[in-house]
Order: C-alpha cells, then sequence, then structure tokens
C-alpha cells in the first residue's frame, strides 16, 4: 500500500516496533534469566538485571546434561537428512519435470498423498520398523524417516520445470545424455532450490520432536530438541538452568539463520508462490 | 522407439530411491497403521483383531471427545489470528519503510529456535507466582490467575505461543506474494482518489488471495497436529491436561507412554479423516473467495 506521507510511515514504525517488542522480548527474558542467581530468578518483584553476570549457570548446566553431544547428534542428523533429500529427490524431480514414462502420473500420487497425510501416521509403523533392524538409540534412526523426502521432489519439481528448455536442447545438440543434462544442467541452475530444501530440511530435522522422543531413549544419542525437553519435568524448578540450556540449544541455529537469512526468507517465500 | 525404451528405464532408475523409500517409510506404513487400528495391542506387544471396537470406544472415550474439542479450538483461534497478525505485518514490511530486513529478522526468530526452548521460555512467563505476566498484573491491581495449570486460560496461552511461533513464517509467505502485485495498479488506484483502506479491499485482498489459500491450508493442517508446545509446555500432572491435550499428544501417549498402538491408531485415523475432511471443504470453497489470474 502507498502509505507515503511521513505520519503514516511514523504509525507505521509504531506498530511494528511494538510487534518486534514482543516478539524479542521472551528471547531477552532467556538471555537476562541465564545469567541470574536462582533467588533472582524467581524473586517478586522480578529482577530485570541480574546483580553480576552468571555465567556458570552454563557450566552446570552442561554438566547436567551433554551438549556436546546434542549438537553432534543434531549436525550428524541433520547432514544425513540434508545429503539424502538433496540427492534422492533431485533426481526423482528431474524424471517428474521433465522425461516422459508410462505411470508417471500414478508414481506422483504417491509423492502427494505423503505430503497431504498427517505425518504422524506413518510413526508406530516406521518406529517399529527401526526397533527390528536393532537401529534403536543410534543416529542412523534419527536420520531413517528423512532418507527420502515427498515435499523436496514436488519442491523441486517447482524448480525445474521453471528452467528453460531451450537449454536442454542445446546440450542435446552437444551430444549430453540425460544424465548429464541432470548433473551439469540442470543441478547448477536450480542451485536456490537445492540450497532452500537444504534449508527447509534441517530446520524441520532440528525441531523435530516427536521422532527422537520416540526412538532415542538414551540421552547420548538425542538431538538438541530432546536433549533439552528431558530438562523438563526434574530441573523445571532451576529456571536459571533451564534458560542456561535453551540458550546453548537456540543460539546455532539463531546464528545460521542470521547469516544465511536472505536464503531462508527466499526458499520460503518459494514454497508459497509455486504451490 | 528403442530410445523412447531408454528413456523409461533412465525415469525409473531416477524415480527409485524416492518412490522405493516411500512405499517403505510411507506408504506401507499407512496401510499399516489403518490395520493396526482394527486390533488391540496386549501388554507383550502382540495384536488382537477387535473390528472396529477401538473405533466405538472412541466415540465414548470423553478423553478423545475433549482432545478433539480442544484440537478444534486451538485450530480455529489460532489460524485466523494468526494469519490475519502475519497479513498486518505483511501489508506494513510491503510499505516503502527503512528497516525491513531487521524487522523481517526480528519477526522470524521464533521459527528458528528450538520448540523445547520456545515453550519453556514462556512456561516461566506464564508462571502463576514468579511469571512476569501476574507481576505487570498485579501493577494495575489485578490478581493474576495460574495461567498454565487453569483449564479455562491453559489453551489459549498455548495458543499465544502457538501464534508468536509461525507468525514470522506466514508473514515472509505473504509478503512473497503482496511483491508481486504490480505497483501500477495502486497508481492507478490513486489516480481514481482510492484511499488506503478502499486500496487494500480492491487491489491487495483479491491480489493475494491465492498466497492466502496456501496459507490457511498449510496453517490449518499444521494447528490440527498440534503437539510439542502442549507437551512442553503442560506436565503429564497438570490439572489443565485433560483441556488442552489434542489429538496428537493423544496418539502419541496411547502409542508410546501407555503402549496400546492400536487405540493410538485409531485417534490417528481419526485425526486423517478430519484432515481430509477439511481439505476437501476448503478446496470447495475456494472458488468463492480466490481470485486466481
Amino acid at each position: 500500500m502507498s502509505v507515503e506521507s511521513r505520519s503514516g510511515k511514523r504509525v507505521i514504525h509504531i506498530v511494528l516496533i511494538i510487534g518486534a517488542i514482543s516478539m524479542l522480548t521472551p528471547f531477552i527474558w532467556m538471555l537476562l534469566t541465564s545469567l541470574k542467581t536462582l533467588t533472582e530468578a524467581t524473586r517478586i518483584p522480578p529482577v530485570l538485571f541480574p546483580k553480576s553476570l552468571k555465567w556458570s549457570n552454563y557450566t552446570e548446566v552442561t554438566r547436567l546434561l551433554p551438549f556436546g553431544t546434542f549438537y553432534l547428534n543434531t549436525l550428524l542428523m541433520i547432514i544425513g537428512r540434508v545429503i539424502c533429500a538433496v540427492i534422492f529427490s533431485s533426481m526423482a524431480a528431474y524424471a517428474f519435470a521433465r522425461l516422459e514414462f508410462p505411470g508417471k502420473n500414478f508414481f506422483f500420487m504417491i509423492i502427494l498423498i505423503q505430503m497431504m497425510v498427517p505425518s504422524q501416521i506413518f510413526i508406530i509403523p516406521q518406529y517399529l520398523l527401526v526397533l527390528k533392524l536393532g537401529w534403536l538409540n543410534t543416529v542412523k534412526a534419527l536420520i531413517f524417516p528423512g532418507v527420502v523426502s515427498a515435499f523436496g521432489t514436488f519442491l523441486l519439481r517447482q524448480f525445474f520445470i521453471g528452467i528453460p528448455v531451450e537449454l536442454e536442447e542445446a546440450a542435446i545438440l552437444d551430444g549430453c545424455n540425460k544424465w548429464q543434462i541432470y548433473t551439469k544442467i540442470m543441478m547448477p541452475l536450480a542451485k536456490s532450490g537445492l540450497v532452500a530444501l537444504g534449508i527447509f530440511t534441517s530446520l524441520f530435522a532440528y525441531k523435530d520432536l516427536m521422532w527422537p522422543l520416540i526412538v532415542n531413549m538414551s540421552t547420548n544419542k538425542m538431538p538438541l530438541a530432546a536433549g533439552l525437553a528431558s530438562l523438563q519435568g526434574q530441573y523445571m524448578t532451576h529456571y536459571e538452568q533451564i534458560m542456561a540450556g535453551s540458550m546453548i540449544a537456540i543460539w546455532p541455529m539463531l546464528i545460521i539463520f542470521i547469516i544465511f537469512q536472505k536464503q531462508f526468507i527466499q526458499g520460503i517465500a518459494s514454497t508459497g508462490s509455486k504451490s | 522407439m528403442k530410445k523412447f525404451k531408454e528413456e523409461y528405464v533412465f525415469a525409473y532408475l531416477m524415480i527409485a530411491p524416492t518412490i522405493i523409500g516411500l512405499i517403505i517409510l510411507n506408504i506401507w506404513p499407512m496401510i499399516q497403521t489403518l490395520y493396526l487400528s482394527l486390533n488391540t495391542t496386549g501388554d507383550f506387544g502382540n495384536n488382537t483383531w477387535v473390528g472396529l471396537d477401538n473405533y466405538k470406544h472412541m466415540l465414548t472415550d470423553p478423553s478423545v471427545i475433549h482432545a478433539t474439542i480442544n484440537t478444534f479450538k486451538y485450530t480455529i483461534v489460532s489460524v485466523p489470528v494468526g494469519i490475519f497478525l502475519s497479513l498486518i505485518v505483511a501489508v506494513l514490511l510491503n510499505a516503502n519503510i527503512k528497516g525491513k530486513t531487521i524487522y523481517r529478522t526480528i519477526y522470524f526468530l521464533p521459527m528458528v529456535s528450538a520448540p523445547a526452548a520456545v515453550a519453556m521460555i514462556w512456561r516461566i512467563l506464564y508462571n502463576g507466582d514468579y511469571g512476569i505476566f501476574n507481576f505487570l498484573l498485579s501493577k494495575i491491581g489485578i490478581h493474576g490467575v495460574k495461567w498454565l495449570t487453569n483449564p479455562t486460560t491453559a489453551i489459549f496461552c498455548i495458543i499465544v505461543v502457538g501464534i508468536w511461533s509461525t507468525l514470522g513464517y506466514n508473514m515472509v509467505i505473504l509478503l512473497a506474494g503482496l511483491q508481486e502485485i504490480p505497483t501500477t495498479l495502486y497508481e492507478a488506484a490513486e489516480i481514481d482518489g482510492a484511499g488506503p483502506i478502499r486500496q487494500f479491499f480492491n487491489i491487495t485482498l483479491p491480489l493475494i488471495s491465492p498466497t492466502m489459500f496456501f496459507v490457511v491450508v498449510t496453517t490449518m493442517i499444521g494447528s490440527l497436529q498440534v503437539f510439542d508446545l502442549i507437551f512442553m509446555m503442560i506436565d503429564r500432572t497438570n490439572s489443565a491436561l485433560e483441556s488442552t491435550q489434542s489429538l496428537v499428544y493423544l496418539f502419541y501417549k496411547h502409542s508410546f507412554v501407555m503402549n496400546d498402538k492400536g487405540y493410538g491408531s485409531a485417534i490417528i485415523m481419526l485425526l486423517l479423516i478430519i484432515i481430509l475432511v477439511i481439505t476437501v471443504i476448503q478446496l470447495k470453497l475456494q472458488k468463492k473467495w480466490v481470485h486466481y489470474q
């Protein structure tokens, strides 16, 4: 909308700032509480700033829970899922976007069905499968449900469709076969789509809570989300340590987001406009 | 002809990993869940065929009825309010102002935070004794309640956190939709003397409706599957559990805590039916309000 007047802009800023404050306050409160003593954290009236910064809350919470291991498990889970999703989804997406073959619509239906159905419907049989394979409490179990991605195939298909066919025709004249077209032409051109898929897959893996809770009960195989959840309950009275743990769990993703925010935003925006 | 056959083989090889993976990980499990829902799981994981008993039991099980109501309550409040707020922020950010990137970053922060961390900070803010909300209320002479253990307030507290968490995501998608609207349309409207409000209703709203439809459908499906926040904010001993637990929470509880995977499967089949019915209704209704160019 073209609210160009100076007073109009001032109103816009005021509304956006009020919104921004309500978005930020919980994070600031988390940071401040993580540096308080227990008495400061639970005093009435609330203490805004701690008298001295109690950094030892962070060392204490890392003594309670192995955050280094949580980081490592999360990282392995993300890497495993991203590599599989990018390779397998792009292969299938290329076929769906550019090749003709019998049963194409039928196979594409499988992709659509997976996307439309609530994902919890797969969880019990997936768990039973992991149990049968003897993979409970392993990093493999964390990666398992994400080795193929219907969403990724759908997303990349949209990107591939958007690439001009002329480029491929030129490559065929140059003697490229279909595999070469896929690896040498389509993949580099769909880079932004691949980045978007990588971001989505990482974010989803990082935030996933139910699956890790089900398959990896032992603390040293948990990713961050589930590890942090185990602080709930027994340590819930220790606000300052819980907040220190939460800070430890969220800052890597926050930093990654701030660095790559352009890719994040574009990736998410592309799902809305292209579907 | 031979060339065609080669292309078929190549295409099948390309889709094979994904399709085989989806069949093993998703399609076959769907059928298994349906089968499990017709069984009851014993103490040693053995299944006994019970036909539609789980479904019959669900219809009279107060916790399933409550969970269905809670899930609907969560969705009916959080979807319109959340999307309305996202749209306001998106429209404001689409104006020609400074600091857009900073605002966008801030509004998006909850989206990249672990739900467990988000839930715990809000628990502390909501706390009846030490929480900042009750302190602020006491300043203006209102005696606050114990927000998260009070059966009437607890679900709304969770809704607030849900909206706060997803606002940035929908805002980004809507903003992208708004940016696709040609500015010439607004310029023309301005010449015709249409004010910002009329421009919003006559240009912005119809042209953003396809994006809006996408946002409504995805947010609704997401809300119907609410679990993380309830799991993290409401303890198993919390007196508000019955009035907050969602269908997915109940599915988790029956399948993996109480280990009756048969009944858990029936609960998730119920959610599947609910989601399918709502999606079909939305696809029918979209003809009335979505304007495709």
